[in-house]
């Protein structure tokens, strides 16, 4: 029995990825949330936009490689990432201006958005596989790891390692940042205050005065914004391909809807939730009850309960149970 | 002020309001009752811009408003409360009052970030003002309270607070004393009236209540099945056979019980 060993193992293969994974999805789902909460439609294409601002990303970042800037031990993609929120954010109002407010003026109901959403969404997903092709794209340079296994092993002396890579690192802070950013933003400036309120009564916004397009173009550079980010850590921890985007869909909407659809907070605490059931329940535990149990009690098979390749059944089981049982989610969202 | 001319609005075969034609005068508080469906409500919408019409025009001071969206006809001093009482209720309701007047420079994201000392000066100006609103409609203690916890007759007080946020013109209350307790009422009458003495609002009120649209109204407007019936004061409209026929009720035959 090796308790410390085991804590170990258990924070390199399943605590941190979540954590960093979680972070993402949190980020993604809050871009769902919002456009759930102002413009009133699940948006299909928000796995898109989030490929969309990725490639932006990942052109500029090709593009100051080439000109041999860098960030040193940070990524490229960093420097990069303010052009991807402002080409996503530019396309976005673009698609804004050319679809949704066609349906807006119409009063379109809430289905009808999500279908046009969806339609939306095949063609992002087409002009992105357009313009950077369907391959898998790794994006990320500088230092790899914070602390990598060996180091860890080497300061510690214990057996197992704990590797925590740069990407993680940067996922959390960036999105600890973001996340405080946006909650300033919604509850202490008047923009923010104006969104809410726009959420909370629609016609009262209107009759106090509000310009209901403001609210709309601010909320879409915000999404843009956040879909960016998620996306850019997304590829930097992983890889970027576009249609790993579209699947991501699924665990998305699975964290704004288990948090509760319209509730920011909701769609933070989804993200965390859908993160580690995924990675708790695709993980193989043996070499973490090998070192936990008594000697001797350790098991002979994984305990892997879900093969990897099953991870979206997860999220789809989480939703499903969350639909039947609590369909306003955690926090008291709008029902769905 | 507000020059309503033959406004027709159907809701595919329906027609809600059926040529309706209305002139309200400055410094009025006009009364609008009628039986249920009458077209009151809608009327109200189409003024008020959530509603387009089908065909007919609104003019206001001379300018033609017809269609304009609520948040223009707000900036032109045109404001409405509800029939149900609206309110933004995950905010105070001193927030619900200082959410008011649109177009502030913080609604712009440029501003957010680096015109902060403008923002907060108009805030503080706000601040202020909704304060002030607060004690006005007296429920001054209520300020820091979710506006969605507060009681039904305090959010009508609440919404009558939000006309008072901007220099109105002209005021649509649309059932201000449905559900409402015969105190509060008295409270928000004397609001309305003080209102339109002291800061010369016009009024336009759709009610139910008889007394209380006797005490506040002159003229008095009575509409049925999408028409104007009859227009004047609420004694000629009392005694008034279509009106009587189509609202006040053929089954009293002693009309002195009438609207009691």
């Amino acid at each position: 029995m090796d308790l410390l060993n085991a804590i170990i193992t258990l924070t390199n293969f399943v605590i941190v990825p979540a954590i960093a994974y979680g972070s993402q999805l949190a980020l993604g789902a809050l871009g769902v949330t919002l456009i759930y909460g102002i413009l009133r439609f699940s948006n299909f294409a928000h796995g898109d936009t989030m490929a969309f601002g990725t490639m932006v990303t990942i052109l500029f970042t090709w593009l100051f490689q080439s000109w041999g800037i860098s960030l040193g031990v940070f990524p490229t993609a960093l420097l990069a990432l303010p052009f991807g929120i402002a080409g996503c954010a530019l396309f976005v109002l673009l698609t804004d201006r050319a679809v949704y407010r066609f349906y807006r003026e119409q009063k379109a109901k809430p289905v009808i958005l999500v279908i046009v959403s969806m339609g939306v969404m095949f063609i992002m997903n087409g002009v992105v596989r357009f313009i950077i092709g369907p391959d898998d794209h790794a994006f990320g340079d500088g230092e790899r790891f914070i602390i990598s296994a060996r180091t860890f092993r080497a300061l510690t002396g214990l057996e197992e390692g704990l590797a925590i890579r740069t990407s993680t690192g940067i996922t959390v802070i960036t999105a600890v940042i973001v996340v405080a950013l946006l909650f300033w933003f919604l509850n202490k400036t008047r923009t923010g205050k104006s969104m809410r309120a726009y959420s909370d009564n629609e016609d009262l916004a209107l009759l106090s005065g509000i310009n209901p397009e403001k609210v709309v173009m601010v909320t879409w550079i915000i999404v843009a914004a956040l879909a960016t980010v998620a996306g850019t850590l997304y590829g930097l921890d992983k890889s970027f391909k576009a249609f790993t985007y579209f699947q991501l869909l699924l665990p998305i909407f699975a964290s704004a809807i288990v948090g509760g659809l319209g509730s920011p907070v909701g769609a933070i605490a989804g993200g965390f939730v859908i993160a580690f059931s995924e990675v708790t329940i695709t993980y193989a535990w043996k070499k973490v009850l090998v070192y936990a149990l008594p000697d001797g009690m350790g098991p002979d098979g994984l305990v892997q309960l879900l093969s990897t390749d099953y991870k979206f059944a997860v999220s789809f089981i989480i939703l499903l149970v969350v639909l039947l049982f609590r369909p306003t989610g955690l926090f008291k969202g709008k029902s769905v | 002020m507000i020059k309503v001319d033959n406004v027709v609005k159907t809701f595919g075969g329906f027609r809600a309001v059926d040529g309706a034609s209305l002139d309200i005068k400055k410094g009025t508080i006009t009364g609008l009752i009628g039986p249920n469906g009458a077209g009151k409500t809608t009327l109200f919408n189409v003024i008020a811009g959530v509603l387009s019409p089908t065909s007919g025009t609104v003019t206001m001071l001379g300018d033609d408003i017809t269609g304009l969206p609520p948040h223009a006809l707000f900036h032109k001093g045109l404001l409405r409360t509800f029939q149900i009482a609206h309110e933004f209720g995950s905010m105070t309701c001193r927030e619900n009052l200082m959410m008011v007047p649109g177009n502030q420079s913080g609604e712009n994201l440029w501003n957010t970030w680096f015109g902060r000392k403008r923002i907060a000066d108009e805030e503080r100006a706000l601040r202020a003002k909704a304060d002030e609103v607060l004690e006005f409609l007296t429920i001054d203690h209520l300020a820091e309270q979710k506006a969605s916890q507060i009681s039904g007759g305090q959010k009508k007080l609440l919404e009558l607070g939000r006309t008072m946020m901007v220099d109105a013109k002209i005021v649509f209350l649309d059932e201000v004393g449905a559900g409402v307790n015969r105190t509060l009422l008295n409270t928000i009458g004397d609001a309305i009236i003080k209102l339109n003495k002291e800061r010369g609002y016009t009024f336009v009120v759709i009610e139910h209540d008889m007394d209380f649209i006797g005490r506040l109204c002159d003229p008095v407007i009575c509409m049925a099945e999408g028409k104007v019936l009859a227009k004047g004061t609420l004694a000629e409209i009392k005694a008034n056979e279509q009106v009587i026929e189509a609202y006040l009720g053929t089954g009293l035959k002693n009309k002195d019980k009438v609207g009691a």
